[in-house]
Order: structure tokens, then sequence, then C-alpha cells
């Protein structure tokens, strides 16, 4: 075990798939030479040579179909897409080619790819550095969708992601790559000392599918992924009420026994996303949390998200859900 | 002040001619042996500007092959690429007259177009990477697909490969390496790369050819694929199909430029504009290609002028856009007419085997046809079972999927 932050445990990953599979490439905007403008394939070109880890033009489209290409011929691409909020002209090639080439040809054709990418706000990105797109992907059958929050899991679902015959898009909080991040922008710690910065050097993988208990309490459920997870951990401090935070980290498939079990027992339910409110993520969990468990729930279930707008640049502060807003949806919902 | 006007308004192209009124092409700008045929190994981009503007031919309209181009075919090979292309033909007309009955739901012919796919795959090598759209279905005879596979597809009976999944045309052959043909047009242009790319890290003698319509070559993985080709130099084959016709769109709103090949000069990737009726001018270009390809020099562009003499699909009336007569006043013919009247020409064949020929083909197809309807069609079923909604979506089925599909057991008719 090692400390990594996020950065280093993305960089790990690719270094121990690239060494035990000469199959897995990976390639994206200024990840090659440079090792990507936030460093997460430093030096790995260097060591495993231009051939497995390379730049490409600017180009997302083509940067996705290439590796629809090359997942069909056999081989096991990793792309990146520099900042998420640009994915949309890969946007055909994922949703119609990569995620349903496996059904459409019958099963003879297939893509085990992943494209993993720099997603949400927190680092003063303006309306396209800082969205969090990942309900534009879980809408999308044949894909899986992965949001990582901490160094720990950030590896192993990265390894999860790769090694899978499907298709993966992992998002990665950046606001979070070399920190946790509590919702106080002044306060910047890093992850020394974070139990989720121990990090095995050697392959690992968190599981797909399978969520995370980040806190265990008895009386309301907190349900996030993403930076979020650490903002929601702080408003669960801040108010003093004993809850489970569940830290989602797979939205497709997601893991259904650990949010109807947590419910079962709290019979309360917050559920904390940064991306817009309407046709979030969030509001799936919402309906199948009141399919499964509406008689077991004491109140409503709440959402706290950003709003329905363009993401801002000088206001993120109060865009983003703060603990301030978290904590009085738990006890909003602690009231009923 | 106001700047002066220079227009009146917006200028929008049209097509050079309208229903009632006579079509009248212009012929073609070369004869066969007017254009030389530079070495594809040292050839580069710039060499290649005469042969993007002007038409690479090697058959006349008696029925001579001459120039630089001709590749030298033996008469079994020319046979071969004629009863495939037959073959091609009189498959399409019994989908056609199969579609009108609703045993399929909608069905595109190759008519007019069948050397395209048919010579380009022959002069392949059976390693190569075939990445259609539906206007190539003619490969797959070339790679030796049974015809009442084909069909089981079309119908979508029980047999069919991809499981009642994908409308009619919409193949897929991995035993052929013909791979999957997807509605959204365009997307293989660029995935064709990638396929290549794979190719070429492994080492692997292979190429991957790929078609795109000059409609379709206006989205934006047309330009990702000349873009990467040219930085990456993987060995693929990159045609435009210039059938004049996207669906009711004149090829002169899908490009400004006069031959859609000249536009991969920029991109510094060696260009050929060939006419696409000539069989043998088309598989000598492919050659070149591969030729290239093979030896490390990257990729080749293809502009394949043509003409969609049929309808774009079973839903489509051309009479409505284009002269009624169109297709007769193309100034390249017909593609069997021409490689038959070649092979005539060169005492080779004669009209009682074209017959013949014909005959056979028809009663194969209509044998094939018979046992594929013994499987289930679109009229009457049986079809693949509801269950493979669910299957091979992801590698195993998750539970949320799992949890519809039950619901969905409870309701199927199956």
């Amino acid at each position: 075990m090692v400390e990594m932050n996020i950065v280093e445990a993305v960089n790990s990953a690719l270094d121990n798939m690239l060494e035990r599979d000469e199959n897995v490439l990976f390639f994206g905007e200024d990840a090659g030479y440079f090792g990507g403008v936030f460093r997460t394939s430093d030096g790995l070109q260097e060591k495993h040579g231009s051939h497995r880890v390379f730049d490409t033009p600017l180009s997302e489209g083509g940067i996705a179909a290439i590796a629809f290409g090359m997942g069909i011929n056999g081989l096991r691409p990793v792309a990146e897409i520099q900042f998420a909020d640009y994915i949309f002209p890969a946007y055909d090639q994922i949703v119609n080619e990569i995620a349903k080439v496996r059904h459409r040809s019958g099963g003879e054709f297939w893509c085990p790819i992943t494209i993993r990418t720099p997603a949400g706000g927190g680092i003063r990105g303006g309306h396209h550095h800082s969205q969090s797109p990942e309900s534009q992907f879980t809408h999308t059958s044949g894909l899986k969708v992965v949001y990582s929050s901490t160094p720990y899991n950030s590896k192993g679902l990265l390894i999860a992601a790769i090694e899978s015959n499907d298709p993966v898009i992992v998002f990665e909080p950046k606001r979070c790559y070399r920190g946790p991040f509590y919702g106080d922008p002044h306060n910047v710690p890093t992850w020394k000392d974070h139990p989720e910065a121990e990090v095995p050097e050697a392959h690992y993988t968190v599981p797909l599918g399978e969520a995370r208990l980040a806190m265990e309490g008895n009386d309301c459920t907190v349900i996030s992924w993403g930076a979020m997870v650490h903002v929601a951990e702080q408003a669960i401090n801040d108010c003093g009420i004993s809850c489970d935070l569940i830290d989602l980290q797979t939205l497709v498939p997601w893991d259904r026994d650990a949010i109807v079990n947590s419910i079962e027992k709290t019979g309360r339910c917050v559920i904390v996303h940064e991306a817009p409110k309407t046709s979030g993520f969030g509001a799936e969990m919402a309906a199948s949390v009141q399919e499964r468990c509406f008689y077991h729930l004491e109140a409503p279930i709440e959402r706290v998200t950003g709003w329905d707008t363009p993401f801002p640049h000088t206001t993120e502060w109060d865009y983003m859900p703060s603990p301030a807003r978290i904590a009085d949806a738990i006890k909003k919902v602690m009231e009923e | 002040m106001a700047a002066k006007k220079k227009q009146k308004s917006l200028q929008i192209p049209t097509a050079p001619f309208r229903p009632g009124e006579e079509a009248n092409f212009d012929p073609f700008i070369n004869e066969p042996g007017d254009l030389p045929r530079p070495d594809p190994i040292t050839c580069i981009a710039a060499d290649t500007t005469d042969l993007a503007n002007g038409l690479v031919r090697v058959l006349d309209f008696k029925g001579n092959a001459s120039g630089p181009w001709d590749p030298q075919l033996t008469p079994d090979e020319l046979r071969q690429g004629l009863e495939h292309m037959v073959r091609m033909r009189i498959f399409d007309e019994r989908m056609m007259k199969m579609q009108r009955t609703g045993k399929l739901s909608f069905y595109m012919r190759s008519l007019g177009e069948e050397a395209v796919a048919i010579a380009q795959t022959m002069a392949l090598e059976t390693q190569d990477w075939i990445f259609p759209t539906y206007r190539q279905p003619g490969a797959q005879f070339v790679r030796g697909r049974d015809m009442v596979s084909m069909i089981n597809h079309c119908i979508g009976n029980v047999e069919d490969n991809v499981k009642g999944r994908q409308m009619p045309v919409h193949y897929t052959y991995k035993e052929g390496r013909y791979i999957s043909v997807s509605s959204p047009v365009g997307t293989q242009f660029s995935q064709a790369v990638g396929v290549a790319m794979a190719s070429q890290y492994k080492g692997l003698d292979e190429c991957c050819i790929t078609w795109i319509g000059d409609g379709s070559s206006a989205e934006g993985d047309y330009h990702y694929a000349l873009n990467f080709a040219s930085v990456f130099k993987p060995p693929v084959i990159l045609n435009i199909v210039n059938n004049q016709w996207a669906i009711s769109t004149h090829r002169n709103l899908a490009s400004g430029s006069p031959t859609f090949a000249a536009r991969g000069l920029a991109y510094n990737v060696p260009c050929i504009r060939v006419d696409g009726n000539d069989f043998l001018a088309l598989y000598s270009v492919t050659k070149w290609a591969r030729e290239r390809a093979a030896a490390g020099e990257g990729a080749t562009h293809i502009e394949v002028l043509t003409y969609r003499t049929g309808a774009h699909s079973s839903s489509d009336d051309p009479s409505r856009y284009r002269p009624r007569d169109e297709a007769e006043s193309w100034p390249g013919g017909d593609p069997v007419d021409r490689l038959t009247g070649h092979l005539i020409a060169i005492g080779e064949w004669s009209d009682e085997q074209q017959t013949e020929m014909e005959e056979r083909i028809d009663g194969e197809v209509m044998a094939a046809y018979k046992e594929a309807v013994t499987h289930g069609d679109l009229a009457n079923g049986p079809y693949p079972s509801a269950d493979t909604i669910f299957t091979e979506v992801y590698e195993t089925v998750p539970w949320h999927l799992q949890e519809q599909w039950d619901e969905m057991k409870r309701w199927s008719s199956d």
C-alpha cells in the first residue's frame, strides 16, 4: 500500500493494465507525450512506448470511432476524453455504435473499450469544464457507467472497467483529483492520511455494480456519487444525524441490494448529485426507491442537485450542492 | 451606410435535372489509357492530383480493355465477377418482390452499383476487413456467404444471425470479416480507421476497406476518418461512392467540390476517382490501394463515380425528384452489361451463356428463398424469441435487465 491521490491511482491502474495485457492501448488529446492535462498518464508513454500510449488529434468523435474499430478488431483500448463536457462530438459513436454493436451483430462483434473522462465542477471551469453528464449515458442501453470518488475506487473501478468485455464510461471527479472536496472552496485538503488514499500498487479491482458504504448510520440513507460523496459526508457530520452514506460508484448497473437494505433500515432517503435535477440520475434513484421501499419510507425522498441551468463560472459555489443544503434536506426528511 | 447587396438571397444548389426534364449528362472526361498508373509504393498525394480530378477507366463502351490500369484478369476471374454481380441483381429483384408482399419490412437494392463491392472485395485478400454500408452486400457473395443465411436475416426469421434486431440489409458476417452494418450513415468510415490501426498495431498483413456515400461524406465521421488516416497512416481504403443521390438530395448539396476524390488531397492522402461501373478499373484501383496498405504506406481515398439506378429504398419514390429515365442517360452505362460486353468481345462469353447463367442463378435464389421461408418470415413468423431483446445487450444480463425480462415474459406471446 502506498498513499496516492486520484491522479496517481488512475496512472497506476493504466500502468498495471498496460503491463498485464498487450491488447490494452491508451490514447487521447495531450494524453501521450505530455501525460495528460491532469497528468493521469504521466510517464506512461516513456515506459510503454508511443505505440501503446499516444496523442490523438483534437477530435472526440474520431477518438471514439477508432476505439470502436480497435475494440471489434481484438484490442482493449482505453480512450481519454479530456473533459466530460467535450464528449458530445463522440455521442453518436458511443450511444449508437459502441454501446450497441454486441446486440446489433447478434453477438458476433463487441467493443471491450473504456472511455475515461474528468467530470464535475469546483475548479472554476465555467460552463464547459464543469458538467456532470452521467445521466446522458445512463439512459443508453449497452453501456456501463461508473463514477469514482476516491483514489482507491478510482483505480479499482478503472481496472474493472478495462477488464470488462462491455463498453464502460468512467467519470472521474476532477475536483477531487488531488484531494477530497468537503464543500468549502477555501479549505483545500490533500488526500494525505485519508483512509481511501491507501492504494495497492499491484492490480486489484473494485467490482462494477457494487456500491461502497462510506459512512454507516441508522436514521437516514444518503445516496451520492463523485465529488458529492465528500460534500455529503461533511453535511452528515455537520448535522449530527446518524446516516448511511452510500457511494454508488457504478450507476449502471447500480447496486440494488445496498440501497434497498439501507432504506429498509433507515426509512429515509436523500439523494445528492451535482448534475442538474431534471432527468438527473437522482430521479431514477428516487423512482426505484419508492417502487421497492415505499412501505419502509417514513418521509418523501429528497433530492439535492445542481440547478437546471448552465454551469456558472464565478458563482459555482451557489450552483453546486453545499453541505448546508444537504444538511437541510437530511433534517427535513427527519422531521416527517 | 448599409453594405451593398451582392445577391438577392441564399444560393441553394439544385439537381441538374428534375421530373419532366430531359437528363443530359456530359460524357466522361477521360478515356481508358488517359491517366497514368503511378507506382503505388513511392506515390505521394501530390502525385495523384490528376487521378483525383480525372477518371480512371479501363473498359470502353465497345467492350475493350486498355491502358495502364488494366488489371489483366483471367477469363475465369472475369466470369466469377460477372456471376457475383448477376447474383446480386437477381437476389435484389427477388427480395424487392418479397418486400411488396410483406415478407420483409424494407429493402435496399444495389442496382447499378453491383460492381462496387464485388470488384473491390475481389481485389482484396481474404484476411482483409470489410466495413460496409447497406449498399455493399455483394461483398458477402465474394466471401462465400450462403444466400439462405442472408435471406434469413432480411426476413427476420428464427435463423436470422442478428436475431431480428436490425432492419433488412443490415448484415453481419464475421466469418467473412464483413463487419456489422449500421443505420447511422458514415459512422463506419472513421471506425474502419480504428480497425486498420488494430491490424497495424498487431503487425498483421491485413487492411480494412470501407465505403461512405456522397451524401454521408458531409458527416463529421468522413473528416475524422481522413484526418486520422492522414496522421496515423493505417492500412485502410476509404471509398466515397458518389452515386449522385442521397435519397432525394443531389450530390451538389453534399459538397461544393467539383470531385469528391480531390477533397482527400488536402489531407495528404493519395486520391483516385474511378468509373464505378467499370469492373476492371474498380478492381485495379483497389489492388493499387491494397499494395500501398501492405507496404505500410497508409490510406488511399477513392471516389467511385456511379449512379443509383434504383430508389434509395423500398420506401422511396425517385420519380418525385428526378427524371424517370435519368439512369439511362448516365454516361457510365450499366456495370453488368459492360462486363458482359467485355467478356463477349474477348471471345470468352456468349448471350446464350449469359441467359443460361441468369436462369441458373434465378433458380438458386428461388431455392434459397424457399428454404429460408421454412424458418419463418416477417409476415407470418415464426420470429426470433422475444428473449433476444434482452440477450447480448451486455456480456451477461445485469439485474435491471433481468427484472424487465421477467416482466416481459408475463406478457409475451412466446
